[in-house]
């Protein structure tokens, strides 16, 4: 990762949203900050309830209807056709205008379960050429070819044959492609991935991977991934994000996130984790479960669950404390009054393993 | 680990089920698996969605009537007809976890009745504060707290839900366990809880489990032996170590190599290998089960078995 002025695409601050519920007001997202450059792949990771989908879902600016933007910016910076940027705030959009310059056309999503992603009633073909006939104006001609094009480049065989199935008649991993094909057709700038392979195989999975990032490569788009999987972090990101009851709680560069967690919340899902290296010992739990953000949380929201948690914990929520350039951590360890806490001694025979296991890679490479 | 000695206490011979679509077309879901597990062992059965895994739990636990073949359960033939006590013995000892914790609980009963469902229909306590205490006890098993018992599904999270239907299943005091895919639907810190908890119960109680999954990593951690399957056949079995570690079958392999590593400079430009059961002029049915040695069985014709082992 060179440092040079590097354009950036996404930068959120101070996002916060509120969800309306029978129940009371339920404050899902409190203060997010989230930076992303052209080109990088930004991968959000959590808890299923930590907020990482409804963070993205904002950004897209396809929340739902109960949701409320208490406050915050997200601004998006986009190309017109003749190269000139422009930088809107997502949130101030009026909805038409973000339908008919942002969804689909300049950020694009891929949801996490091809089943119902997909319409089962419209050819695979209709579907992919749909947004190039609305967002380019293009001929229904040109949209065919370049459809078929897109089919070939996400490795279905047989693209022209199969521009006239119906989503049913494909298994669960050519869907996928289907669907990142229709997310490729407009060209977007940036390409977001609701947990892409959750639904499928390992073996599919890891093709389905492959194929984002070389497409990634080939286009220069930025990538944010949502997912639980730090398997999949570990082969796809540059830069993490560890969400928690939703705030962001660590954010780094992979490097730092898988090598010199900071965080005890990262501590824990790295930890519970079994990699394949895990001998026949007891796995490490966070023991608990995420806090219900119906209620006010008092402190730190991971206090409760975290053996590590200090007095202060319980009163007063940590700021982001400064690691590195790119590495931050919101925990109260990391303050200079705070004791010195290491991380678990399993996790850091586990990241010697890890290393050690580079090592050994890279012997086997060269 | 230690090899599993005495009798199996699971017989799976040439088992097949067929699924008649329609007058022309049979879907061959399972076709002629044979594997066996040992008391107080884990056995793993892995493959990719379609392979067969789930149905060979149906199978077993006689949710569906085997096509062909022969599964003895201690001692006891259940592949055919079976009588009605030999119903009842199974019904007891052969228990199953289901994978989807948000629907394989009946939304409308509360946990304590849920879990003490199997006790009442087998008459197995003499009076209501035993099965109370049955209730509580198992509840406190699995680490949730005896007042539970009076709160309905919806109450609970995921991971608490999975407990709830771990406790079903365990206050039968069941032989075997069945747990088809039980952890796939959690997240990955609950993952950890569940099977620590499932790990814990088999020390305490001695039960056999057949863990089903597609999640290879956790199949290698709580597996004693683990089956791998593909299109309804059992291509390699094995203990952990042997397929691990000298898996022979490509397929065994090209799974083995997508699992992704949490460690990001190995997982960066590894790629996977890719298996494509065409390409590599493979026929299942031609195949014949090969002795590698240990507990290592792989399907294959001689060529292709001589093929594998050379052509590192």
């Amino acid at each position: 990762m060179e440092q040079k002025t590097r354009e950036k695409v996404l930068e959120i601050r101070g996002l916060s949203i509120t969800f309306r519920t029978t129940a009371g007001p339920v404050h899902a997202i409190r203060g997010v900050d989230i930076d992303l450059y052209r080109g990088d792949t930004l991968a959000v990771v959590g808890e299923s309830g930590s907020g990482k989908s409804v963070t993205m879902k904002a950004a897209m600016g396809i929340l739902d209807k109960n949701a409320r933007v208490d406050s915050g910016t997200i601004r998006f910076t986009y190309h017109h056709d003749d190269g000139t940027p422009q930088t809107v705030d997502i949130l101030k959009m009026k909805k038409r205008e973000l339908r008919r310059h942002i969804n689909g056309k300049r950020i694009a999503m891929i949801f996490q379960d091809p089943m119902t992603s997909l319409d089962p009633t419209m050819s695979i073909g209709k579907q992919i050429i749909e947004g190039m006939l609305w967002h380019r104006r293009a001929t229904k001609a040109e949209a065919w070819s370049t459809a078929v094009r897109l089919l070939d480049e996400v490795g279905i065989p047989e693209p022209e044959k199969r521009m006239k199935n119906y989503p049913h008649q494909l298994s669960g991993g050519m869907r996928q492609r289907v669907v990142i094909a229709i997310a490729l057709a407009c060209d977007p700038e940036l390409l977001i991935c609701d947990e892409p392979t959750t639904a499928l195989d390992v073996t599919i999975q890891a093709k389905i991977l492959e194929l984002i990032q070389r497409i990634q490569k080939e286009r220069g788009i930025s990538v944010v991934y949502i997912t639980h999987d730090f398997g999949v972090v570990a082969k796809v990101a540059d830069y993490v994000d560890v969400m928690y009851a939703g705030k962001i709680v660590e954010k780094g560069t992979v490097d730092e996130i898988f090598y010199d967690p900071r965080h005890p919340y990262t501590w824990g899902l790295l930890s519970a984790m079994p990699d394949l290296d895990t001998a026949d010992e007891r796995l490490y739990t966070i023991p608990g479960s995420p806090p219900n953000l119906l209620h006010k949380v008092p402190g730190d929201a991971f206090a409760p669950r975290n053996p590590y948690a200090l007095r202060i914990d319980k009163r007063a929520e940590p700021p982001m404390f400064k690691v590195s350039e790119t590495h931050y951590a919101a925990t109260w360890l990391l303050d200079k009054r705070a004791p010195r806490v290491a991380m678990p001694a399993e996790l850091r025979r586990r990241i010697q393993r890890m290393e050690k296991g580079e090592e050994q890679h890279a012997s086997k490479v060269r | 680990m230690h090899p599993k000695s005495g009798e199996p206490i699971l017989k799976v011979c040439g088992l097949k089920q067929y699924f008649q679509v329609s007058g022309r077309f049979t879907v061959r879901a399972v076709d002629g698996v044979d594997f066996v597990i040992y008391p107080g062992e884990t056995y793993g059965l892995v493959g990719e969605s379609g392979s067969g895994k789930s149905t060979i739990g149906r199978s077993l636990i006689r949710l569906y009537d085997p096509t062909a073949g022969r599964i003895e359960f201690d001692g006891m033939d259940i592949s055919g007809r079976m009588s009605r006590g030999d119903t009842e013995r199974l019904r007891t000892e052969m228990q199953m976890i289901f994978q989807d914790p948000m629907a394989c609980l009946n939304p409308r009963k509360k946990v304590g009745e849920i879990i003490a469902q199997g006790l009442d229909i087998h008459h197995l306590y003499r009076n209501r504060t035993e099965r109370t205490d049955k209730v509580a006890a198992m509840l406190e098993k699995v680490g949730l707290a005896p007042e539970h018992a009076d709160r309905y599904p919806h109450q609970f999270s995921g991971g608490q839900r999975q407990r709830v239907g771990i406790a079903r299943a365990l206050i039968m005091n069941p032989k075997l366990v069945i747990a088809d895919e039980c952890i796939s639907a959690l997240d990955v810190s609950i993952q950890a809880q569940v099977v620590n908890l499932m790990k814990d119960l088999q020390t305490q109680t001695g039960t056999t489990y057949l863990f089903i999954a597609h999640d290879l990593s956790m199949v290698k951690y709580i597996s004693d032996r683990i089956g791998v399957l593909h299109l309804g056949h059992l291509l390699e079995t094995g203990s952990t170590e042997e397929i691990f570690n000298h898996p022979v079958h490509p397929y065994t392999r090209s799974l083995l190599s997508a699992i992704p590593r949490p460690n990001p400079r190995v997982e960066k430009d590894r790629v996977a290998q890719s298996y494509d059961y065409k390409a590599e002029g493979v026929d299942y049915r031609k195949g014949t089960r090969h002795h590698l040695g240990g507990q290592h069985y792989v399907l294959a014709t001689p060529e292709e078995l001589a093929r594998w082992t050379n052509g590192e």
